[in-house]
């Protein structure tokens, strides 16, 4: 059996499998769209999510729309 | 509501060679409420809407409807994201990704900051940031100083409008460098739209008279006592600045000219 992995998504903590891919991450937090994602600060587009592998300490952020001036 | 509405026919705003019926372009935060918001965008018509991106609440899943993304899609006014808090190019560029994707809008207002207080764009690195988004298809208008050269810079390396600062954001001080700002409008052959630091519609009115071609707007009307009235107040301060332009203004003189005719005064006799 292969060691989890952490990652932090927006900050906070969060254990997946070895194998979890970023579109497994979105599914495990049950997100909807809008919303925009990057990992170790460079920029996922969506249709790259399902074979995007997640390594241990990466940093995702996940954005969504607001308002701006 | 719009007290002037006459509009000079074929003077519309250009940007990347589209055309906007208006050269206010509004932000949406700060409002008391979604509603208000929705009125002042609604009574002033503003070319465009700045919009942001921030990190998900992932406590609220999909729990929480994005109601601002809802009330865009209704409001159905052309959005511009920014890319506020960015510190570094890297995260400039990473963010304008996101938000092509998010908003489904090449458009782009790119703030790279340098200085938490004032908020001062990073002039430094704020060219090579325009110059990459540029490469990568994104149609950057960028928040500036009034610095002529940084200006010049930005329009090399293919910034087709710039949108100098006339203050601080938030500020609401005015053009707190006029000259500076009426050199940039002489020098350089672009649009320019006056970007931060307005608080009344006599700025706006004054920047527009200089023959600036637009103004970004957002505090100023979401923190008014009645951000609605504001908002149409802006809307036709725009429109007059504009219309005082094209129509020349006269020359200024230190001496008192009557505007009476002298000819036939009566009791006139020379002494």
């Amino acid at each position: 059996m292969t060691t989890p992995i952490k990652v932090l998504i927006n900050g906070d903590t969060f254990e997946l499998a070895a194998s979890a891919t970023l579109a497994d991450a979105v599914a495990l937090l049950q997100l909807k769209p809008p919303f925009a994602a990057a990992i170790n600060l460079q920029f996922i587009p969506n249709t790259a999510y399902h074979h995007t592998l997640l390594h241990d300490a990466d940093q995702i952020d996940l954005i969504a729309p607001v308002t701006g001036g | 509501m719009n007290m002037y509405s006459e509009k000079t026919p074929g003077d519309a705003l250009v940007l990347y060679g589209q055309t906007f019926a208006s050269r206010l372009l509004l932000g949406t935060s700060r409002y008391p409420s979604p509603g208000v918001l929705q009125a002042a965008v609604k009574l002033a018509q503003p070319a465009m809407l700045t919009a942001s991106l921030r990190r998900q609440n992932l406590q609220a899943g999909d729990a929480v409807p994005n109601t601002f993304w809802a009330m865009l899609a209704e409001l159905n006014v052309p959005v511009l994201p920014n890319t506020a808090g960015c510190h570094s190019v890297q995260e400039v560029i990473t963010t304008a990704h996101m938000a092509r994707e998010v908003f489904g809008t090449p458009w782009l207002k790119l703030e790279l900051i340098g200085d938490d207080y004032t908020l001062q764009p990073d002039t430094l690195n704020l060219v090579d940031a325009a110059s990459r988004l540029i490469k990568d298809g994104f149609q950057v208008l960028p928040y500036c100083t009034e610095d002529l050269v940084l200006c010049q810079r930005l329009v090399d390396v293919g910034c087709q409008a710039i949108m100098p600062w006339a203050a601080p954001i938030g500020t609401g001080k005015g053009p707190l460098n006029p000259y500076a700002l009426r050199t940039l409008r002489e020098r350089l052959d672009v649009p320019m739209l006056v970007d931060a630091g307005l608080g009344l519609p006599s700025h706006a009115c004054q920047v527009m008279e200089w023959g600036f071609d637009g103004v970004l707007l957002n505090t100023a009307v979401a923190l008014a006592q009645d951000p609605v009235r504001m908002a149409g107040a802006f809307a036709n301060a725009v429109q007059a600045g504009r219309a005082a332009f094209l129509s020349g203004v006269m020359p200024e003189h230190n001496s008192a000219q009557p505007s009476t005719p002298v000819l036939g005064t009566p009791f006139w006799h020379q002494v």
